[in-house]
């Protein structure tokens, strides 16, 4: 048994050490964001946030997260109460298949929290690593930037909300 | 549909009592395909019963159906405003059943951007006809004249207030009738949901984590199986010693049949090293039987062909002066859909269900059908969301996998993910395809003579029969691969788009289908029409450069169809497009046009490309696109698609080509098969919509994919001064076209 924090909550895990994360979520917690895409690390549909930091679920294994805080997109908003990342991409109807997109929020969603006011380009080189295929790319730089814009607004209001931890 | 009430209604809708005859002669019309009597539009011809489309409930709860798949374009919110439209209820009252064996009419495939055209012209019709008939049977009911009375929000309204709910309307079999080949449809002046930006209806669960996918099913006591695959085309199975995969946590069977290899696990992650000894105990037999990747152009023309001349013009007074011939190629390309493919299959007492993401849930279900040697009505297949297909990938494949591995474990259901590995090397690709162009100008500048030649394989093996399914090619007693077939045209397969659209006095088109297929192909987006348009419209700027002509007004000066022509001048000048204008240094803009299969919809781009001189990397800087669909249902879902089509195919002319070796697919990753990353997303993509209110939905989905390819190969021309006519415009190609 692995104890592994999980949207603010902790879980007993009953798999092998070397269970990569994704299937902890999938599997054994019944979360669907992170999505299987390749399984190598080379396309960040898995992506969700280790203590505040983009990590690819799909290449770290479970005994690698003792003690550490996992955020998937689930643990960011709900469809009746959406976190500003989560608006956002509403908003610009930023997903066509959106297979991808879960990963390509939660890429984003840690850059925004270290890095509020991002650049285009440093959107840019922060989600290299996600792959789209549909070619929603433009509509997701619009979301990111819409996000920054949303979450600069709501500090304003709340404190942290739709915050990752 | 027996009784004379029925009869009534009939004669309602059509306003006459000549109806039932009209129906009887229609249906016998039909069988010996004769157009003297209409059939309604869309797919109402061949599922003409109304509520096939739309049922209402007695507490007024009105579902739409359909039977194609939402595929990721979003066409599940516009059929839905297309249904609240005609039947004049909130958008939000309805929900759409997407395609389902059991559920919704057999509408094939979901391809070739017809769905718009087909299902939702049957939905728009059948609402329509539904709305009158409960105008009809309320008028009935109020003993008043059915011109008194008005619809709104789900209810048939008398000029004295009076109000009757359509589900109280609606009584026993009343939607149980053949639908006429006429619908008094609202004219679009009046539209209030159709032509709305709605925001699509999948989008809030798919950003919240809620449950999206076929992937996402978990149902109860599902066990997860994984395949072990051949590693290259027609591969033995020569041993495979499972004792030490038996040994491993949660194991629960190998199914074995022939070359067909799965196993299965209780957790997850436990198939996955499962499938991972497993493969490491298979020994297979390979042979080399795959062609030579680097010489597509040879392989491809010298392989035997049936040829076809499938279009020709003749007029000996035009005299071309000067000639040029050009030669274009395409590799074989992968769809690459971001999620591997996935199915769920259950066998309950003897009924197979599969859970799919399939394009075609009847063909598919024929397919499994056949494979697993049950009577069709033994199998139900239900369409589920994936990720995006982009045409026939690996999931009909995988359903099949699914059933057969559900069939060994009776009662269980039972769940099959394809690894990246095997999306890449077993999905069918798009076809490696060759064109041969050559064409003479006149005195004047015009194009006399154009003779076009595409060699190319089917662009079609989607299932129907079981044998092509990779589970029924790979079991002991196996199904043979069917025999190729071309597409027939207007639309066309490999030769789709290969007819110009342009006015030419002499013209020959003629294409070359290869049955033998060395790689297993099917259709991609767009079929030939992505191959056909490039080449054409990077033929079209070669011949404009060879005239001294720009390349938009040479276009417009050999084109005829005013909707073509306005689509052309309209990307042309929100481009800013200016004859003679030079690009900045080291950047070159392009044009391109084309009508998708030539009866769908018209696009044509404009497009910016950077070169870098020193590595050869071209990024397109931004593109501006005209549309003209017809009436547009959701503007903001057109131009999603075509955004979106503009940016694929960006991808698949710079970087995309399935690599092989004599024996092997070699590109089985994002890493040996690269596409388009973030650092060369445009900086802007624009899509210009021409609204035909009215007008007849045209496809969409696809109208992109062509002359985007051509547009930034036109660029990368303007830029460089090198013509690149070998897909894709690689760095490599291009640093060396400049250095040459």
């Amino acid at each position: 048994m692995t104890t592994l924090k999980v949207n603010g909550h902790d879980h007993e895990i009953d798999a092998d050490p070397d269970t990569p994360l994704l299937y902890v979520l999938r599997d054994e917690l019944k979360l669907n964001a992170a999505k299987f895409g390749c399984g190598l690390g080379q396309c960040g549909a898995c992506t969700v946030i280790v203590d505040g930091k983009a990590v690819l679920s799909c290449v770290t294994p479970l005994l690698l997260l003792k003690g550490k805080a996992v955020t998937t997109l689930e643990g960011l908003g709900t469809i009746e109460k959406p976190a500003p990342i989560q608006r956002a991409f509403t908003e610009e109807q930023a997903a066509q298949c959106g297979y991808c997109i879960a990963g390509m929020m939660m890429r984003a969603q840690a850059l925004l929290q270290r890095n509020p006011k991002p650049t285009d380009d440093q959107i840019r080189g922060e989600l290299q690593i996600n792959l789209c295929r549909c070619g929603t790319h433009m509509r997701i730089l619009r979301a990111v930037h819409r996000a920054a814009h949303l979450m600069d607004t709501a500090e304003l209001t709340t404190n942290n909300q739709g915050g990752a931890q | 549909m027996n009784g004379p009430a029925n009869l009534d209604r009939r004669q309602v809708l059509s306003g006459g009592g000549a109806l039932i005859v009209s129906f009887s002669l229609s249906e016998a019309f039909a069988e010996e395909g004769a157009a003297a009597v209409p059939k309604p539009p869309g797919s109402l011809a061949t599922s003409p019963y109304l509520d096939s489309w739309i049922r209402i409930d007695a507490d007024g709860g009105i579902t739409v159906f359909t039977g194609k798949a939402e595929l990721g374009q979003g066409f599940k919110t516009a059929f839905q405003q297309i249904a609240a439209e005609e039947l004049d209820v909130p958008f939000a009252s309805l929900k759409v059943i997407t395609a389902d064996t059991s559920l919704t009419a057999d509408e094939g495939y979901t391809s070739g951007s017809q769905s718009t055209q087909y299902s939702g012209t049957a939905i728009q019709n059948a609402a329509a006809q539904v709305r009158e008939l409960l105008v009809a049977e309320a008028a009935r009911r109020l003993d008043l004249p059915a011109e008194s009375l008005r619809t709104q929000d789900g209810a048939v309204i008398a000029q004295d207030g009076r109000r009757l709910g359509y589900g109280e309307l609606v009584v026993g079999d009343m939607l149980h009738v053949q639908a006429q080949p006429k619908s008094k449809l609202k004219s679009p002046s009046t539209y209030k949901v159709v032509g709305q930006s709605i925001p699509r209806v999948d989008i809030p669960a798919k950003v919240t984590g809620g449950a999206a996918y076929v992937q996402d099913m978990r149902l109860p006591g599902m066990v997860h199986a994984r395949i072990v695959r051949p590693p290259s085309y027609g591969a033995q199975l020569t041993e495979c010693d499972t004792s030490a995969v038996e040994k491993l946590p949660g194991f629960v069977k190998v199914v074995r049949d022939g070359n067909f290899l799965a196993v299965v696990a209780r957790k997850e992650f436990q198939a996955i090293k499962a499938m991972k000894a497993l493969s490491a105990a298979a020994k297979w037999k390979e042979k080399p039987t795959l062609p030579k990747q680097d010489d597509l152009l040879r392989v491809l023309t010298s392989l035997k062909s049936n040829d076809t001349t499938i279009f020709r013009a003749s007029d000996p007074s035009a005299v071309g002066q000067k000639t040029v011939e050009a030669t274009y190629t395409r590799p074989y390309q992968a769809h690459g859909s971001i999620g591997p493919s996935c199915a769920i299959a259950q066998l309950n007492d003897g009924a197979m269900t599969v859970w799919t993401h399939t394009q075609g849930v009847y063909p598919d279900r024929q397919g499994i059908a056949e494979m697993l040697k049950v009577p069709l009505e033994n199998v139900r297949l239900i369409h589920v969301e994936g990720s995006g297909c982009y045409g026939h990938n690996g999931a009909d494949d995988v359903a099949a996998d699914a059933a057969v591995i559900a069939r060994a474990l009776p009662g269980i259901p039972v769940r099959v993910q394809w690894m990246r590995e095997q999306e890449h090397a077993w999905e069918p690709f798009g076809p490696a395809m060759v064109t041969r162009l050559k064409a003479s100008l006149d005195g004047d500048g015009r194009i006399a003579d154009w003779n076009f030649d595409v060699w190319t394989n089917t662009h079609s093996m989607r299932p129907g029969g079981a044998g092509s399914m990779l589970a029924a090619q790979h079991k002991a007693e196996p199904f043979a691969v069917p025999a190729p077939k071309p597409i027939p045209l207007p639309a066309g397969g490999g030769d789709r788009n290969a007819i110009p659209i342009y006015k030419f006095p002499n013209a020959k088109v003629v294409h070359h289908f290869i049955p033998a297929m060395p790689v297993r192909v099917s259709a991609m987006r767009a079929l030939g029409a992505y191959h056909n348009v490039f080449s054409i419209e990077s033929f079209m700027t070669e011949l404009a450069e060879l005239a001294g002509e720009d390349s938009v007004e040479f276009r417009l000066k050999h084109l005829e169809d005013k909707r073509g022509r306005e689509v052309i001048e309209k990307a042309a000048k929100e481009f800013g497009w200016q004859k003679g204008q030079k690009a900045p240094a080291d950047r070159g803009y392009g044009f391109a046009f084309a009508r998708y299969k030539s009866l769908a919809a018209y696009c044509a781009i404009a497009s910016e490309v950077e070169v870098n001189r020193e590595t050869g990397r071209a990024r397109l800087v931004r593109a501006v696109a005209a549309v003209d669909s017809g009436q547009v249902v959701n503007p903001d879902g057109l131009i999603n698609q075509v955004e979106g089509a503009i940016i694929q195919s960006t991808s698949w002319t710079l970087y995309e080509a399935v690599t092989f070796d004599d024996t092997r697919i070699t590109s089985t990753d994002w890493q040996t098969y690269p596409i388009l990353r973030f650092d060369a997303v445009p900086d802007k993509v624009d899509v210009h919509i021409i609204n035909r209110p009215g007008l007849p939905f045209l496809g969409s989905g696809e109208t992109g994919q062509g002359p985007a390819a051509a547009s930034v190969a036109n660029a990368v021309a303007n830029a460089t001064g090198k013509r690149l006519r070998d897909l894709p415009l690689t760095r490599k190609k291009i640093k060396d076209a400049i250095d040459a």
